[in-house]
């Protein structure tokens, strides 16, 4: 299978559990392709159903509808032991680690060759060279309770990476962490696939996680998907109120609502920077050449694959000729923007 | 104390002490697959089965409510097939250890349920069949829990065995039955009890350290 091509399909998968209160629909109808060597990042506000997603896609859950095809067969068609074959090679992290306590860390990133049957000695080898790669190498006869987080997911990473997985799943990885653990674990994460290839699939509920690392994001709401594409265009260009709602928003999918800064009944323009725009003093040269006062509501720039992106929203001049020297002068230097309300 | 009332002890702590750990091992074999098909067989188990779950569940409590002197009565005919005897210490383990198989199978279920379903998942993520999270992650994860769980069964057994005394069946509990109760020498007694009291302390304090010796959770 070549860099480019899907290795995951979900194909109108749909869940739904059947509780004694009555069926809870987790997921229905999602369609998503996730390209071999991408970080695919699906975001969505708590209880949307990205766990659930997530935990299809290595039938941790089995979709109660609709397809998984990984590497063009179909999970569903496959008996109990080649699923468990086809989970190796999708390693999985999670928010609370879920290291096995009463093992040292060098039997932990053993632990799933030992369940592969692999040969002792090469699996040593093995976990030595995960846990070099994770910066812990030092560390193998330590135990989980003499980490802290940030190291544990380490831990866990070379663990999920010992059967040398082409799918890392990511359950919420960074949640328990600080700003600057959080950090340090994404830069991990791009790292493995960038150099190893691994595909990578993040879940989270954090607008900055999707920017530090995903190329393609899914944005799931009430068991749909919302949309999905690219990280530049999704951001420069949200849609749905919920994809507008998590990236105006103050980045992360908890805030409720972008932060305005004051009000006004005076119509407004919502203007994009992509990347080489958000270096240009635009607004100062607007202010410059149409010579005329403008009031900023919001604004908000972020580096997105690189790139600074961002927008402001301004209010627009109670003078009619005013604004239209505004919205003249955008458009000739080819700055896109809309009005908003 | 003379010779002979030392010897007497000593032979009947010795009984007691033999019936306990026959009785332990035996049951433990047994109450830790009940245990371990117990956590398996529950709703939110790796093999979630209601029918098993229950019936197993049912027969456990049966067993459990009967007080043991009667159960030691009610199982005399199936202990004389087993061991030949209905008299000496012997005699006691069959009865000791249908009541406390079932005892200890609740308490290797409790234990294993303290394992984080987190973890599970996390070997289930890996490709691990359900034998493998039993024996590789369910049992070892729970280890110092069981070996707590293990030091409250045992001294349970312990004094248990005490009540051999009333078939016959020797040990400490017979000398104090023997000689307190039926001869009224509460001295002999005391001293029975005495002993009891210690060898109970020793268990108890043996498998608390070897728990927290092992447990790996504890930063050292
Ligand atoms: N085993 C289950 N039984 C019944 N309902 C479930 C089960 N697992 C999840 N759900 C329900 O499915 C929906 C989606 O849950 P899910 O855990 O996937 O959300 P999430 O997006 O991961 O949320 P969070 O950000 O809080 O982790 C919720 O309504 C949840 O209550
Ligand atoms: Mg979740």
């Amino acid at each position: 299978m070549a860099k480019g091509d899907n290795i995951i399909q979900l194909v109108n998968m749909g869940k739904t559990f059947h509780t004694s209160s009555g069926d809870v629909l987790a997921l229905d109808d999602i369609n998503l392709d996730i390209k071999e060597g991408s970080v695919q990042g699906i975001i969505g506000l708590s209880g949307a159903g990205k766990s659930t997603l997530v935990r299809c896609i290595n039938y941790l859950e089995i979709p109660t509808s609709g397809k998984v095809i990984f590497e063009g067969k179909s999970l569903g068609d496959l008996s109990d032991r080649e699923v468990r074959e086809a989970r190796r090679n999708m390693g999985m992290i999670f928010q609370q680690f879920n290291l096995l306590d009463q093992r040292n860390l060098l039997a932990n990133v053993t632990f799933p060759l030992e369940i592969a049957g692999e040969d002792k000695k090469k699996a040593k080898e093995r976990a030595l060279e995960l846990l070099r790669l994770v910066g812990l190498e030092d560390r193998y006869k330590n135990y989980p309770a003499q980490l802290s987080g940030g190291q544990k997911q380490r831990v866990a990473i070379a663990r999920a990476l010992a059967t040398n997985p082409k799918v890392l799943l990511c359950d919420e990885a960074t949640s328990a962490l600080d700003p600057k653990t959080t950090a340090q674990i994404l830069e991990l994460l791009k790292k493995i696939n960038q150099e190893l290839g691994v595909t990578v699939i993040v879940i989270t509920h954090q607008m900055s996680v999707i920017e530090a690392i995903c190329d393609s994001v899914a944005i799931i709401d009430h068991s749909h998907i919302a949309e999905s594409g690219p990280v530049s265009e999704v951001f420069n260009n949200p849609k749905t109120e919920i994809g507008k709602r998590l990236i105006l928003g103050d980045g992360d999918a908890d805030s409720v609502k972008p932060v305005i800064f004051g009000e006004s009944s005076n119509s407004k323009i919502r203007i994009v920077f992509d990347g080489h725009s958000a270096h240009q003093p635009i607004l100062a040269d607007l202010i410059l050449s149409c010579k005329v006062p403008v009031n900023i509501l919001f604004a908000n720039t972020k580096e997105v694959e690189g790139q600074a992106v961002g927008q402001m929203i301004i209010e627009l001049p109670d003078n009619r000729e005013d604004a239209d020297k505004i919205t003249q002068y955008l458009r000739s230097n080819n700055i896109i923007f809309e009005e908003v309300d | 104390m003379d010779a002979a009332s030392i010897s007497m002890y000593l032979e009947e702590t010795w009984a007691t002490i033999y019936m306990t750990l026959i009785s332990s091992a035996i049951s433990y074999l047994i109450g830790i697959p009940l245990g371990v098909v117990l956590v398996v067989t529950d709703k939110d188990g790796i093999a979630p089965c209601s029918s098993v779950h229950t019936v197993l569940g049912v027969i456990i409590n049966i067993f459990r409510s009967i007080p043991f002197l009667i159960l030691l009565v009610m199982v005399l005919p199936l202990t004389k097939l087993l061991v030949g005897t209905t008299l000496g210490p012997k005699a006691i383990i069959p009865p000791l250890i249908i009541a406390s198989a079932p005892y200890i199978g609740r308490m290797v279920e409790s234990s294993l349920k303290e394992v984080s379903s987190g973890v599970i998942e996390a070997a289930k993520s890996m490709g691990a069949s359900n034998w493998q999270i039993i024996y590789k992650v369910l049992i070892p994860e729970a280890k110092p829990s069981l070996l707590v769980g293990a030091a409250i069964c045992i001294t349970t057994i312990l004094s248990y065995s005490a009540m051999a005394g009333f078939v016959g069946g020797g040990g400490l509990g017979a000398i104090a039955l023997n000689y307190g109760y039926y001869r009224y020498k509460t001295d002999i007694m005391m001293v029975a009890v005495v002993v009891l009291v210690v060898l109970v302390q020793i268990i108890q304090e043996i498998w608390m350290r070897l728990s927290r010796a092992t447990d790996k959770r504890v930063r050292n």
